[in-house]
Protein backbone atom coordinates (compact mmCIF):
# COMPACT_ATOMS: atom_id res chain seq x y z
CA UNK A 1 0.00 0.00 0.00
CA UNK A 2 1.47 3.59 -0.54
CA UNK A 3 2.34 5.92 1.94
CA UNK A 4 0.48 8.83 2.63
CA UNK A 5 2.69 11.88 3.99
CA UNK A 6 1.56 13.16 7.36
CA UNK A 7 3.43 16.41 8.26
CA UNK A 8 3.46 16.68 11.77
CA UNK A 9 2.30 19.90 13.73
CA UNK A 10 3.80 19.84 17.13
CA UNK A 11 5.43 22.29 19.16
CA UNK A 12 9.08 20.74 21.06
CA UNK A 13 7.57 17.02 20.75
CA UNK A 14 4.08 17.83 21.96
CA UNK A 15 1.54 17.13 19.19
CA UNK A 16 -1.39 18.75 18.25
CA UNK A 17 -4.66 17.07 17.83
CA UNK A 18 -4.82 17.93 14.37
CA UNK A 19 -2.04 15.74 13.43
CA UNK A 20 -3.90 12.51 14.94
CA UNK A 21 -6.32 14.04 12.70
CA UNK A 22 -4.61 13.80 9.82
CA UNK A 23 -3.29 10.44 10.50
CA UNK A 24 -6.79 8.73 10.69
CA UNK A 25 -7.17 10.40 7.22
CA UNK A 26 -4.19 9.06 5.60
CA UNK A 27 -5.43 5.58 7.09
CA UNK A 28 -8.12 6.29 4.71
CA UNK A 29 -5.39 6.53 1.45
CA UNK A 30 -2.71 4.60 2.66
CA UNK A 31 -0.15 3.70 5.03
CA UNK A 32 0.19 6.83 7.43
CA UNK A 33 3.34 7.84 7.33
CA UNK A 34 4.57 10.71 10.31
CA UNK A 35 6.72 13.62 9.16
CA UNK A 36 8.85 15.23 12.11
CA UNK A 37 10.79 18.44 12.16
CA UNK A 38 12.66 19.98 14.71
CA UNK A 39 13.52 18.61 18.51
CA UNK A 40 11.35 16.45 20.78
CA UNK A 41 10.81 13.38 18.63
CA UNK A 42 10.94 11.29 21.85
CA UNK A 43 8.25 13.09 23.23
CA UNK A 44 6.45 12.42 20.50
CA UNK A 45 6.64 9.03 19.76
CA UNK A 46 4.02 7.62 21.87
CA UNK A 47 1.66 9.79 20.08
CA UNK A 48 2.18 9.07 16.41
CA UNK A 49 2.65 5.15 17.00
CA UNK A 50 -0.73 5.32 18.89
CA UNK A 51 -2.61 7.08 15.81
CA UNK A 52 -1.27 4.70 13.69
CA UNK A 53 2.20 6.29 11.99
CA UNK A 54 4.08 3.37 10.40
CA UNK A 55 7.07 5.34 9.71
CA UNK A 56 8.40 8.82 10.59
CA UNK A 57 10.79 10.38 8.92
CA UNK A 58 12.46 13.13 10.18
CA UNK A 59 14.86 15.58 10.92
CA UNK A 60 16.58 17.10 13.91
CA UNK A 61 18.67 20.24 12.36
CA UNK A 62 17.16 23.88 13.89
CA UNK A 63 18.45 25.33 10.68
CA UNK A 64 14.98 23.58 9.05
CA UNK A 65 12.81 25.86 11.27
CA UNK A 66 14.52 29.11 11.63
CA UNK A 67 13.89 30.03 7.39
CA UNK A 68 10.23 29.60 7.89
CA UNK A 69 8.63 27.38 5.14
CA UNK A 70 10.76 27.38 1.85
CA UNK A 71 13.82 24.33 3.82
CA UNK A 72 10.09 22.10 4.92
CA UNK A 73 8.50 22.83 1.91
CA UNK A 74 12.11 21.23 0.06
CA UNK A 75 12.00 18.51 2.66
CA UNK A 76 8.62 17.42 1.43
CA UNK A 77 9.43 17.35 -2.15
CA UNK A 78 12.08 15.36 -2.12
CA UNK A 79 10.17 12.72 0.22
CA UNK A 80 7.77 13.12 -2.52
CA UNK A 81 9.98 11.86 -5.11
CA UNK A 82 11.78 9.59 -2.89
CA UNK A 83 8.91 7.40 -1.53
CA UNK A 84 6.14 8.31 -4.03
CA UNK A 85 3.46 8.83 -1.68
CA UNK A 86 -0.46 8.70 -2.39
CA UNK A 87 -0.77 12.21 -0.92
CA UNK A 88 0.20 14.44 1.33
CA UNK A 89 -1.52 16.03 4.32
CA UNK A 90 -0.56 19.42 5.89
CA UNK A 91 -2.93 21.31 8.64
CA UNK A 92 -4.75 24.20 7.29
CA UNK A 93 -3.00 26.87 9.29
CA UNK A 94 -1.08 29.60 7.42
CA UNK A 95 1.81 27.76 7.90
CA UNK A 96 0.90 25.00 6.77
CA UNK A 97 -0.88 26.18 3.59
CA UNK A 98 1.93 28.00 2.43
CA UNK A 99 4.22 24.96 2.56
CA UNK A 100 1.62 23.23 0.74
CA UNK A 101 1.68 26.08 -2.12
CA UNK A 102 5.27 25.73 -2.75
CA UNK A 103 5.31 22.02 -2.48
CA UNK A 104 2.63 22.48 -5.44
CA UNK A 105 4.41 24.31 -7.68
CA UNK A 106 7.80 22.13 -6.81
CA UNK A 107 6.41 19.26 -7.40
CA UNK A 108 3.63 19.80 -10.14
CA UNK A 109 0.76 18.36 -8.11
CA UNK A 110 -2.68 20.06 -7.43
CA UNK A 111 -3.38 21.63 -4.33
CA UNK A 112 -6.42 21.80 -2.52
CA UNK A 113 -6.69 24.02 0.99
CA UNK A 114 -9.10 24.25 3.92
CA UNK A 115 -10.53 20.56 3.35
CA UNK A 116 -13.10 19.56 5.76
CA UNK A 117 -13.30 16.00 4.90
CA UNK A 118 -10.93 13.74 2.63
CA UNK A 119 -12.05 10.63 1.49
CA UNK A 120 -10.36 8.01 -1.02
CA UNK A 121 -11.98 8.49 -4.39
CA UNK A 122 -14.82 6.32 -5.22
CA UNK A 123 -13.46 5.71 -8.59
CA UNK A 124 -10.91 3.61 -7.08
CA UNK A 125 -8.14 5.58 -9.16
CA UNK A 126 -6.53 6.26 -6.01
CA UNK A 127 -6.57 9.40 -5.85
CA UNK A 128 -8.56 11.87 -3.26
CA UNK A 129 -11.81 13.04 -2.46
CA UNK A 130 -12.34 15.99 -1.00
CA UNK A 131 -14.80 18.62 0.77
CA UNK A 132 -14.54 22.16 1.21
CA UNK A 133 -17.10 24.56 2.91
CA UNK A 134 -16.37 28.35 0.60
CA UNK A 135 -17.83 31.93 0.86
CA UNK A 136 -18.23 32.11 4.15
CA UNK A 137 -19.69 28.57 4.66
CA UNK A 138 -22.79 29.17 2.42
CA UNK A 139 -21.31 26.45 -0.08
CA UNK A 140 -20.04 23.30 0.45
CA UNK A 141 -17.79 22.12 -2.78
CA UNK A 142 -16.57 18.31 -3.56
CA UNK A 143 -13.15 18.75 -5.34
CA UNK A 144 -10.36 15.94 -6.41
CA UNK A 145 -6.89 16.46 -7.61
CA UNK A 146 -6.16 15.03 -11.51
CA UNK A 147 -2.41 16.00 -11.51
CA UNK A 148 0.72 15.19 -9.84
CA UNK A 149 0.35 13.86 -6.22
CA UNK A 150 -2.46 15.19 -3.80
CA UNK A 151 -1.39 17.86 -1.72
CA UNK A 152 -4.44 18.22 0.71
CA UNK A 153 -4.24 21.21 3.61
CA UNK A 154 -6.88 19.97 6.61
CA UNK A 155 -8.87 21.85 8.40
CA UNK A 156 -8.90 21.26 12.63
CA UNK A 157 -11.63 19.20 13.74
CA UNK A 158 -12.07 17.31 10.41
CA UNK A 159 -12.04 13.75 11.54
CA UNK A 160 -12.29 12.07 15.01
CA UNK A 161 -9.14 10.50 15.89
CA UNK A 162 -8.99 7.03 15.71
CA UNK A 163 -6.66 5.37 17.67
CA UNK A 164 -4.92 2.16 15.83
CA UNK A 165 -1.50 1.06 16.69
CA UNK A 166 1.51 2.06 14.28
CA UNK A 167 5.51 0.92 14.42
CA UNK A 168 6.40 4.67 13.87
CA UNK A 169 9.48 3.57 12.75
CA UNK A 170 11.98 6.76 12.53
CA UNK A 171 14.24 7.11 9.57
CA UNK A 172 16.82 9.88 10.43
CA UNK A 173 16.96 11.86 6.78
CA UNK A 174 19.60 13.52 5.55
CA UNK A 175 18.71 17.06 4.68
CA UNK A 176 20.20 20.32 4.04
CA UNK A 177 18.09 23.03 3.05
CA UNK A 178 19.26 25.23 0.02
CA UNK A 179 20.81 28.39 0.46
CA UNK A 180 18.17 30.02 -1.90
CA UNK A 181 15.95 28.73 0.90
CA UNK A 182 17.83 31.17 3.89
CA UNK A 183 16.33 33.90 2.10
CA UNK A 184 14.13 34.53 5.11
CA UNK A 185 15.16 34.42 8.75
CA UNK A 186 13.71 34.23 12.29
CA UNK A 187 15.43 37.13 14.04
CA UNK A 188 13.55 36.78 16.97
CA UNK A 189 10.78 35.46 18.95
CA UNK A 190 9.20 36.58 22.18
CA UNK A 191 6.95 33.58 23.51
CA UNK A 192 3.36 34.51 24.51
CA UNK A 193 2.14 33.86 27.83
CA UNK A 194 -0.32 30.26 27.85
CA UNK A 195 -3.71 31.28 28.71
CA UNK A 196 -4.19 27.58 30.15
CA UNK A 197 -7.45 27.55 28.20
CA UNK A 198 -7.43 25.22 25.29
CA UNK A 199 -6.57 26.17 21.63
CA UNK A 200 -8.70 28.52 19.44
CA UNK A 201 -9.10 25.94 16.37
CA UNK A 202 -9.11 23.01 18.31
CA UNK A 203 -11.08 22.90 21.01
CA UNK A 204 -14.72 21.55 21.75
CA UNK A 205 -16.68 24.46 22.49
CA UNK A 206 -15.66 28.58 21.51
CA UNK A 207 -17.02 31.20 23.83
CA UNK A 208 -16.65 34.86 21.70
CA UNK A 209 -17.00 38.03 22.98
CA UNK A 210 -17.61 41.22 20.93
CA UNK A 211 -18.07 45.18 20.89
CA UNK A 212 -20.75 44.43 23.54
CA UNK A 213 -18.68 43.40 26.09
CA UNK A 214 -17.14 46.93 25.93
CA UNK A 215 -14.32 45.66 26.67
CA UNK A 216 -14.65 43.74 30.01
CA UNK A 217 -13.84 40.17 28.98
CA UNK A 218 -14.10 38.80 32.46
CA UNK A 219 -17.61 38.06 32.15
CA UNK A 220 -17.13 36.18 28.66
CA UNK A 221 -14.29 34.55 30.10
CA UNK A 222 -15.60 33.21 33.61
CA UNK A 223 -18.59 31.91 31.67
CA UNK A 224 -15.94 30.20 28.77
CA UNK A 225 -13.96 28.36 32.15
CA UNK A 226 -17.34 27.05 33.73
CA UNK A 227 -16.94 24.81 29.80
CA UNK A 228 -14.17 24.74 29.39
CA UNK A 229 -14.23 26.58 26.97
CA UNK A 230 -11.52 28.40 24.55
CA UNK A 231 -12.24 32.19 24.20
CA UNK A 232 -12.26 33.50 21.32
CA UNK A 233 -12.98 37.72 19.64
CA UNK A 234 -14.47 39.67 17.14
CA UNK A 235 -12.36 41.84 14.98
CA UNK A 236 -14.23 44.79 16.92
CA UNK A 237 -13.02 43.92 20.05
CA UNK A 238 -9.22 43.13 19.04
CA UNK A 239 -8.93 46.08 17.12
CA UNK A 240 -10.08 48.48 20.04
CA UNK A 241 -7.05 46.15 21.96
CA UNK A 242 -9.16 44.37 24.31
CA UNK A 243 -8.06 40.98 23.16
CA UNK A 244 -5.19 39.52 21.41
CA UNK A 245 -5.59 39.70 17.72
CA UNK A 246 -4.71 35.39 17.80
CA UNK A 247 -7.58 34.82 19.53
CA UNK A 248 -9.62 37.13 16.77
CA UNK A 249 -12.34 34.64 15.21
CA UNK A 250 -12.90 35.53 11.24
CA UNK A 251 -12.38 35.74 7.47
CA UNK A 252 -8.79 37.39 8.82
CA UNK A 253 -8.44 35.36 12.34
CA UNK A 254 -9.52 31.93 13.43
CA UNK A 255 -11.55 29.87 11.04
CA UNK A 256 -13.32 27.57 14.06
CA UNK A 257 -15.35 24.86 13.77
CA UNK A 258 -15.93 23.23 17.25
CA UNK A 259 -18.80 21.15 18.60
CA UNK A 260 -20.55 24.88 20.38
CA UNK A 261 -19.68 28.52 19.48
CA UNK A 262 -21.00 31.25 21.58
CA UNK A 263 -20.99 34.20 20.90
CA UNK A 264 -21.80 36.88 22.81
CA UNK A 265 -22.72 40.63 22.10
CA UNK A 266 -21.54 39.95 18.67
CA UNK A 267 -23.43 41.20 15.87
CA UNK A 268 -22.39 38.47 13.04
CA UNK A 269 -20.93 40.39 10.18
CA UNK A 270 -19.71 38.33 7.28
CA UNK A 271 -16.26 38.55 7.68
CA UNK A 272 -16.59 37.36 11.36
CA UNK A 273 -19.44 34.34 10.11
CA UNK A 274 -16.76 33.14 7.86
CA UNK A 275 -14.77 31.66 10.78
CA UNK A 276 -17.63 29.84 12.98
CA UNK A 277 -20.30 29.33 10.49
CA UNK A 278 -19.37 25.57 10.42
CA UNK A 279 -19.32 25.52 14.24
CA UNK A 280 -21.95 22.23 14.97
CA UNK A 281 -24.42 24.04 17.73
CA UNK A 282 -24.63 27.81 17.56
CA UNK A 283 -25.56 29.80 20.20
CA UNK A 284 -25.85 34.02 20.64
CA UNK A 285 -26.40 35.99 23.84
CA UNK A 286 -27.23 39.80 22.19
CA UNK A 287 -29.59 42.40 22.94
CA UNK A 288 -30.43 43.56 19.83
CA UNK A 289 -33.00 41.37 18.84
CA UNK A 290 -32.50 41.92 15.86
CA UNK A 291 -28.69 41.07 15.02
CA UNK A 292 -27.75 38.87 11.88
CA UNK A 293 -26.42 36.23 14.33
CA UNK A 294 -30.02 35.51 15.48
CA UNK A 295 -29.85 34.01 11.55
CA UNK A 296 -28.13 30.91 12.46
CA UNK A 297 -28.00 30.18 16.13
CA UNK A 298 -29.69 27.13 17.41
CA UNK A 299 -30.82 29.00 20.73
CA UNK A 300 -30.46 33.00 21.17
CA UNK A 301 -30.98 35.01 23.88
CA UNK A 302 -32.12 38.57 23.40
CA UNK A 303 -30.41 40.04 26.92
CA UNK A 304 -27.54 41.65 28.53
CA UNK A 305 -24.75 39.43 27.89
CA UNK A 306 -23.72 40.87 31.59
CA UNK A 307 -26.90 39.41 33.30
CA UNK A 308 -27.31 36.55 30.62
CA UNK A 309 -23.76 35.40 31.17
CA UNK A 310 -23.18 35.03 34.98
CA UNK A 311 -26.49 33.49 35.79
CA UNK A 312 -25.70 30.59 32.91
CA UNK A 313 -21.89 30.51 34.74
CA UNK A 314 -23.41 29.73 38.00
CA UNK A 315 -26.31 27.23 37.41
CA UNK A 316 -23.77 25.18 35.08
CA UNK A 317 -21.32 25.48 38.31
CA UNK A 318 -23.77 24.71 40.35
CA UNK A 319 -24.60 21.49 38.15
CA UNK A 320 -21.34 20.12 38.14
CA UNK A 321 -20.94 20.14 41.75
CA UNK B 1 12.18 51.52 -4.48
CA UNK B 2 9.95 49.57 -7.78
CA UNK B 3 7.34 48.18 -5.97
CA UNK B 4 4.66 45.73 -7.27
CA UNK B 5 1.32 45.32 -5.52
CA UNK B 6 -0.59 42.27 -6.77
CA UNK B 7 -4.33 43.13 -6.39
CA UNK B 8 -7.42 40.64 -6.77
CA UNK B 9 -11.24 41.60 -8.72
CA UNK B 10 -13.61 39.25 -6.36
CA UNK B 11 -17.13 39.24 -5.75
CA UNK B 12 -18.44 41.47 -3.02
CA UNK B 13 -19.02 39.32 0.04
CA UNK B 14 -22.12 40.87 0.79
CA UNK B 15 -23.75 39.77 -1.85
CA UNK B 16 -24.86 36.79 -3.04
CA UNK B 17 -21.67 34.74 -4.03
CA UNK B 18 -22.31 31.50 -6.15
CA UNK B 19 -20.88 29.07 -9.02
CA UNK B 20 -21.32 29.38 -13.22
CA UNK B 21 -23.27 25.60 -12.94
CA UNK B 22 -21.71 25.32 -16.70
CA UNK B 23 -18.24 24.64 -15.33
CA UNK B 24 -18.30 24.80 -11.27
CA UNK B 25 -16.32 27.93 -11.64
CA UNK B 26 -16.70 30.91 -9.26
CA UNK B 27 -19.42 32.95 -11.23
CA UNK B 28 -17.53 36.54 -11.59
CA UNK B 29 -19.80 38.33 -14.17
CA UNK B 30 -23.42 38.21 -12.64
CA UNK B 31 -22.14 39.26 -9.28
CA UNK B 32 -20.75 42.77 -8.12
CA UNK B 33 -17.13 42.71 -7.67
CA UNK B 34 -14.88 45.06 -6.26
CA UNK B 35 -10.71 44.84 -5.40
CA UNK B 36 -10.10 42.82 -2.90
CA UNK B 37 -10.49 44.54 0.65
CA UNK B 38 -7.76 42.38 1.96
CA UNK B 39 -5.50 44.05 -0.85
CA UNK B 40 -6.30 47.50 -0.02
CA UNK B 41 -3.87 47.06 2.80
CA UNK B 42 -0.77 45.64 0.54
CA UNK B 43 -1.93 48.97 -1.71
CA UNK B 44 -1.70 51.17 1.43
CA UNK B 45 1.61 49.96 2.55
CA UNK B 46 3.39 50.20 -0.59
CA UNK B 47 2.41 54.15 -0.83
CA UNK B 48 3.32 54.42 2.55
CA UNK B 49 6.94 52.86 1.81
CA UNK B 50 7.44 55.21 -1.39
CA UNK B 51 5.89 58.08 0.11
CA UNK B 52 9.03 57.82 3.09
CA UNK B 53 11.57 57.78 0.54
CA UNK B 54 11.01 57.59 -3.12
CA UNK B 55 9.62 55.09 -5.83
CA UNK B 56 6.87 53.76 -7.53
CA UNK B 57 4.51 51.55 -7.37
CA UNK B 58 3.11 49.57 -10.45
CA UNK B 59 -0.53 47.42 -8.83
CA UNK B 60 -0.81 43.99 -11.39
CA UNK B 61 -3.66 42.51 -11.51
CA UNK B 62 -5.13 38.83 -13.47
CA UNK B 63 -8.66 39.09 -13.98
CA UNK B 64 -11.87 40.01 -16.72
CA UNK B 65 -12.52 43.14 -18.45
CA UNK B 66 -14.16 44.36 -14.94
CA UNK B 67 -11.05 43.70 -12.99
CA UNK B 68 -10.40 47.32 -14.54
CA UNK B 69 -12.35 48.21 -11.35
CA UNK B 70 -9.84 47.15 -8.84
CA UNK B 71 -7.30 48.59 -11.12
CA UNK B 72 -8.68 52.08 -10.72
CA UNK B 73 -9.45 51.64 -7.22
CA UNK B 74 -5.82 50.99 -6.31
CA UNK B 75 -4.82 54.12 -8.67
CA UNK B 76 -7.15 56.00 -7.24
CA UNK B 77 -5.70 55.69 -4.01
CA UNK B 78 -2.47 56.67 -5.06
CA UNK B 79 -0.46 53.89 -7.21
CA UNK B 80 1.65 55.25 -9.64
CA UNK B 81 0.36 52.85 -12.93
CA UNK B 82 -0.89 49.85 -13.38
CA UNK B 83 -0.95 46.61 -15.09
CA UNK B 84 -3.88 44.42 -16.22
CA UNK B 85 -3.09 40.96 -17.78
CA UNK B 86 -6.91 39.99 -19.47
CA UNK B 87 -7.20 36.73 -21.82
CA UNK B 88 -10.22 34.75 -22.33
CA UNK B 89 -8.05 31.68 -21.86
CA UNK B 90 -7.86 32.58 -18.37
CA UNK B 91 -10.94 31.74 -17.03
CA UNK B 92 -10.99 29.11 -14.71
CA UNK B 93 -7.63 28.98 -13.77
CA UNK B 94 -6.56 27.72 -10.32
CA UNK B 95 -3.93 29.47 -7.71
CA UNK B 96 -1.32 27.72 -9.33
CA UNK B 97 -2.00 29.23 -13.21
CA UNK B 98 -2.61 32.20 -11.69
CA UNK B 99 0.77 32.64 -10.08
CA UNK B 100 2.47 31.70 -13.03
CA UNK B 101 0.60 34.18 -14.99
CA UNK B 102 1.32 37.01 -12.34
CA UNK B 103 5.15 35.77 -11.94
CA UNK B 104 5.41 36.35 -15.78
CA UNK B 105 3.99 39.96 -15.29
CA UNK B 106 6.51 40.48 -12.73
CA UNK B 107 9.09 39.31 -14.70
CA UNK B 108 8.18 41.47 -17.20
CA UNK B 109 8.04 44.42 -15.37
CA UNK B 110 11.56 44.40 -14.05
CA UNK B 111 12.52 44.14 -17.21
CA UNK B 112 12.28 47.55 -17.38
CA UNK B 113 13.07 48.74 -14.02
CA UNK B 114 14.21 45.74 -11.26
CA UNK B 115 11.46 45.30 -8.81
CA UNK B 116 12.52 45.41 -5.56
CA UNK B 117 9.66 44.50 -3.69
CA UNK B 118 6.33 42.88 -4.06
CA UNK B 119 3.53 43.26 -1.83
CA UNK B 120 0.16 41.04 -1.62
CA UNK B 121 -2.77 40.57 0.69
CA UNK B 122 -3.02 37.59 2.87
CA UNK B 123 -5.55 35.70 1.00
CA UNK B 124 -8.18 36.82 -1.37
CA UNK B 125 -11.74 37.57 0.08
CA UNK B 126 -13.52 34.99 -2.41
CA UNK B 127 -10.93 31.74 -2.45
CA UNK B 128 -9.83 32.87 0.56
CA UNK B 129 -6.78 29.89 0.20
CA UNK B 130 -3.56 32.19 0.85
CA UNK B 131 -1.10 30.39 -1.61
CA UNK B 132 -0.54 32.48 -3.92
CA UNK B 133 1.41 34.39 -2.63
CA UNK B 134 4.20 31.35 -1.48
CA UNK B 135 3.41 30.09 -5.42
CA UNK B 136 5.08 33.58 -6.73
CA UNK B 137 7.65 33.74 -4.60
CA UNK B 138 8.54 29.55 -5.16
CA UNK B 139 8.06 30.91 -8.70
CA UNK B 140 10.12 34.07 -8.80
CA UNK B 141 12.80 32.43 -6.45
CA UNK B 142 12.35 35.67 -3.97
CA UNK B 143 12.19 35.24 -0.43
CA UNK B 144 9.09 35.44 1.24
CA UNK B 145 8.36 37.07 4.43
CA UNK B 146 4.27 36.75 4.53
CA UNK B 147 0.97 37.68 7.51
CA UNK B 148 3.19 41.18 7.91
CA UNK B 149 1.60 42.64 10.88
CA UNK B 150 4.14 45.62 10.78
CA UNK B 151 7.05 45.94 8.01
CA UNK B 152 10.07 48.22 7.61
CA UNK B 153 12.04 48.69 4.91
CA UNK B 154 15.99 49.72 5.30
CA UNK B 155 18.32 49.73 2.69
CA UNK B 156 18.08 46.43 1.40
CA UNK B 157 16.78 44.35 4.59
CA UNK B 158 12.82 44.24 4.71
CA UNK B 159 11.72 43.53 8.49
CA UNK B 160 8.16 42.24 9.10
CA UNK B 161 6.47 41.70 12.69
CA UNK B 162 4.03 38.23 12.94
CA UNK B 163 1.89 37.32 15.28
CA UNK B 164 1.79 33.96 15.76
CA UNK B 165 -0.02 31.78 18.16
CA UNK B 166 3.21 30.84 20.18
CA UNK B 167 5.19 33.53 20.18
CA UNK B 168 5.41 37.27 18.31
CA UNK B 169 8.44 36.89 15.25
CA UNK B 170 10.71 38.94 14.11
CA UNK B 171 11.79 38.10 10.53
CA UNK B 172 13.90 39.69 7.88
CA UNK B 173 14.32 39.17 4.07
CA UNK B 174 16.99 40.69 1.61
CA UNK B 175 15.65 42.67 -1.30
CA UNK B 176 14.57 42.18 -3.20
CA UNK B 177 11.60 39.79 -1.61
CA UNK B 178 7.90 39.54 -1.50
CA UNK B 179 5.71 40.61 1.52
CA UNK B 180 2.39 39.51 2.50
CA UNK B 181 0.21 41.82 4.69
CA UNK B 182 -2.74 41.27 7.05
CA UNK B 183 -5.31 43.61 7.68
CA UNK B 184 -3.51 44.50 11.22
CA UNK B 185 -0.78 46.61 8.89
CA UNK B 186 -2.36 49.82 8.43
CA UNK B 187 -5.64 51.76 7.87
CA UNK B 188 -6.24 51.68 4.05
CA UNK B 189 -6.91 55.21 2.96
CA UNK B 190 -9.64 56.20 0.74
CA UNK B 191 -9.53 57.98 -2.57
CA UNK B 192 -9.47 61.41 -2.54
CA UNK B 193 -10.85 63.71 -5.08
CA UNK B 194 -7.59 64.99 -6.29
CA UNK B 195 -6.72 61.15 -6.32
CA UNK B 196 -10.09 60.49 -8.48
CA UNK B 197 -9.02 62.85 -10.84
CA UNK B 198 -5.61 62.33 -10.78
CA UNK B 199 -6.37 58.33 -11.93
CA UNK B 200 -7.86 58.68 -15.10
CA UNK B 201 -4.38 59.93 -16.73
CA UNK B 202 -2.42 57.47 -15.08
CA UNK B 203 -0.80 54.60 -17.32
CA UNK B 204 -2.81 51.15 -17.57
CA UNK B 205 -1.33 48.35 -20.16
CA UNK B 206 -2.99 45.69 -20.78
CA UNK B 207 -1.17 42.44 -21.37
CA UNK B 208 -2.49 39.03 -22.64
CA UNK B 209 -1.35 35.94 -22.53
CA UNK B 210 0.89 36.36 -25.81
CA UNK B 211 2.24 39.79 -24.37
CA UNK B 212 4.03 37.23 -21.33
CA UNK B 213 5.12 34.40 -23.68
CA UNK B 214 2.60 32.32 -21.76
CA UNK B 215 1.12 29.23 -23.30
CA UNK B 216 -2.67 29.56 -23.48
CA UNK B 217 -2.45 25.93 -22.51
CA UNK B 218 -0.54 26.33 -19.04
CA UNK B 219 -3.74 28.06 -18.05
CA UNK B 220 -7.53 28.09 -17.65
CA UNK B 221 -9.95 25.80 -16.15
CA UNK B 222 -8.56 22.99 -18.50
CA UNK B 223 -4.97 23.17 -17.03
CA UNK B 224 -6.01 23.35 -13.65
CA UNK B 225 -4.48 20.75 -11.40
CA UNK B 226 -7.45 20.30 -9.24
CA UNK B 227 -11.61 19.47 -10.85
CA UNK B 228 -14.48 20.88 -8.67
CA UNK B 229 -16.87 18.43 -8.99
CA UNK B 230 -19.66 19.28 -7.85
CA UNK B 231 -21.08 22.37 -5.26
CA UNK B 232 -24.27 22.20 -3.18
CA UNK B 233 -25.55 25.73 -1.01
CA UNK B 234 -25.45 24.57 2.30
CA UNK B 235 -29.46 24.74 3.58
CA UNK B 236 -30.29 27.51 5.60
CA UNK B 237 -29.79 26.57 9.53
CA UNK B 238 -32.79 26.08 10.37
CA UNK B 239 -33.72 28.93 12.53
CA UNK B 240 -33.56 27.74 16.29
CA UNK B 241 -35.10 28.88 19.31
CA UNK B 242 -34.69 32.20 20.94
CA UNK B 243 -35.81 34.00 24.02
CA UNK B 244 -35.95 37.33 25.55
CA UNK B 245 -34.17 37.66 29.00
CA UNK B 246 -37.04 38.21 31.30
CA UNK B 247 -34.93 37.45 34.42
CA UNK B 248 -33.98 34.06 33.69
CA UNK B 249 -32.42 34.18 30.58
CA UNK B 250 -28.80 32.73 31.56
CA UNK B 251 -31.01 29.62 33.00
CA UNK B 252 -32.61 28.78 30.23
CA UNK B 253 -29.33 29.12 28.43
CA UNK B 254 -27.84 26.78 31.10
CA UNK B 255 -30.63 23.86 30.62
CA UNK B 256 -30.10 24.30 26.75
CA UNK B 257 -26.45 23.79 27.14
CA UNK B 258 -27.23 21.02 29.73
CA UNK B 259 -29.77 19.10 27.26
CA UNK B 260 -27.56 19.30 24.96
CA UNK B 261 -24.87 17.58 26.75
CA UNK B 262 -22.45 20.20 26.58
CA UNK B 263 -22.67 20.13 30.58
C1 LIG C 1 -11.26 43.13 5.47
C2 LIG C 1 -12.07 42.88 6.72
C3 LIG C 1 -11.81 41.75 7.47
C4 LIG C 1 -12.54 41.48 8.63
N1 LIG C 1 -12.26 40.35 9.33
C5 LIG C 1 -12.98 40.09 10.46
C6 LIG C 1 -12.73 38.91 11.23
O1 LIG C 1 -11.85 38.10 10.92
N2 LIG C 1 -13.47 38.70 12.35
C7 LIG C 1 -14.45 39.57 12.75
O2 LIG C 1 -15.09 39.32 13.79
N3 LIG C 1 -14.71 40.68 12.05
C8 LIG C 1 -13.99 40.97 10.93
N4 LIG C 1 -14.24 42.14 10.25
C9 LIG C 1 -15.13 43.15 10.88
C10 LIG C 1 -16.60 42.89 10.71
O3 LIG C 1 -17.05 43.45 9.50
C11 LIG C 1 -17.38 43.56 11.89
O4 LIG C 1 -17.06 44.93 11.91
C12 LIG C 1 -17.06 42.97 13.26
O5 LIG C 1 -17.18 41.57 13.22
C13 LIG C 1 -18.02 43.54 14.29
O6 LIG C 1 -17.69 43.07 15.58
P1 LIG C 1 -18.80 43.00 16.71
O7 LIG C 1 -19.88 42.09 16.26
O8 LIG C 1 -18.11 42.68 17.99
O9 LIG C 1 -19.29 44.51 16.84
P2 LIG C 1 -20.68 45.16 16.43
O10 LIG C 1 -21.03 44.89 15.03
O11 LIG C 1 -20.58 46.58 16.88
O12 LIG C 1 -21.72 44.37 17.30
C14 LIG C 1 -21.78 44.46 18.71
C15 LIG C 1 -23.04 43.72 19.14
O13 LIG C 1 -23.07 43.66 20.56
C16 LIG C 1 -24.41 43.84 20.99
N5 LIG C 1 -24.34 44.32 22.38
C17 LIG C 1 -23.91 45.54 22.82
N6 LIG C 1 -23.93 45.58 24.16
C18 LIG C 1 -24.38 44.38 24.61
C19 LIG C 1 -24.63 43.82 25.88
N7 LIG C 1 -24.38 44.47 27.02
N8 LIG C 1 -25.11 42.57 25.94
C20 LIG C 1 -25.37 41.86 24.81
N9 LIG C 1 -25.15 42.34 23.57
C21 LIG C 1 -24.65 43.58 23.46
C22 LIG C 1 -25.00 44.79 20.00
O14 LIG C 1 -26.42 44.62 19.95
C23 LIG C 1 -24.34 44.36 18.68
O15 LIG C 1 -25.09 43.41 17.99
C24 LIG C 1 -13.54 42.39 9.07
C25 LIG C 1 -13.80 43.53 8.31
C26 LIG C 1 -13.09 43.78 7.14
C27 LIG C 1 -13.40 45.01 6.35
N1 LIG D 1 -5.84 37.17 -10.03
C1 LIG D 1 -5.01 37.83 -9.23
N2 LIG D 1 -4.46 39.01 -9.65
C2 LIG D 1 -3.60 39.68 -8.84
N3 LIG D 1 -3.25 39.30 -7.61
C3 LIG D 1 -3.78 38.14 -7.13
C4 LIG D 1 -4.66 37.35 -7.92
N4 LIG D 1 -5.01 36.26 -7.18
C5 LIG D 1 -4.35 36.38 -6.00
N5 LIG D 1 -3.61 37.51 -5.96
C6 LIG D 1 -2.75 38.01 -4.83
O1 LIG D 1 -2.51 36.94 -3.94
C7 LIG D 1 -3.08 37.20 -2.65
C8 LIG D 1 -3.61 35.91 -2.04
O2 LIG D 1 -4.60 35.33 -2.85
P1 LIG D 1 -5.15 33.84 -2.68
O3 LIG D 1 -3.99 32.93 -2.60
O4 LIG D 1 -6.00 33.63 -3.90
O5 LIG D 1 -5.96 33.85 -1.41
C9 LIG D 1 -4.12 38.28 -2.92
O6 LIG D 1 -4.34 39.05 -1.75
C10 LIG D 1 -3.47 39.08 -4.05
O7 LIG D 1 -2.51 39.98 -3.54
Amino acid sequence: MAEVLVLVDHVEGKVRKTTSELLTIARRLGEPSAVFIGPGFDAAKDTLARFGAEKVYRVESPEVLEHLVVPQAELLAQLVSSASPAAVLVPSSPEGKEIAARLAVKTESGLITDAVDVQAAGDGSGGVATTQSVFAGSYTVSATVTKGTPIVAVKPNSATPEEVAGAAADEVLDFTPSEAAKGAKITESKPKQATGRPELTEAAIVVSGGRGTGGDFSTVEDFADSLGAAVGASRAAVDAGWYPHTSQVGQTGKQVSPQLYVACGISGAIQHRAGMQTSKTIVAVNKDNEAPIFELVDFGVVGDLFTVLPQATEAITAAKD
Amino acid sequence: MNIVVCVKYVPDAQAERTFNASDNTTDRENVDGLLSELDEYAVEEALKIVEAGEGEVTVLTVGPDAAADAVKKALQMGAHKAVHVNDAAIHGSDAIATSLVLAEAIKKIGAETAVDLVVTGMASTDGTMGVVPAMLAERLGLPAVTFASELTVEGSTATIRRDGDASTQTITATLPALVSVTDQINEPRYPSFKGIMAAKKKPVEQWSLADLGVDAAQVGLDAAWTKVESFTARPPRSQGEIVADEGDGGAKLAAFLTERKFV
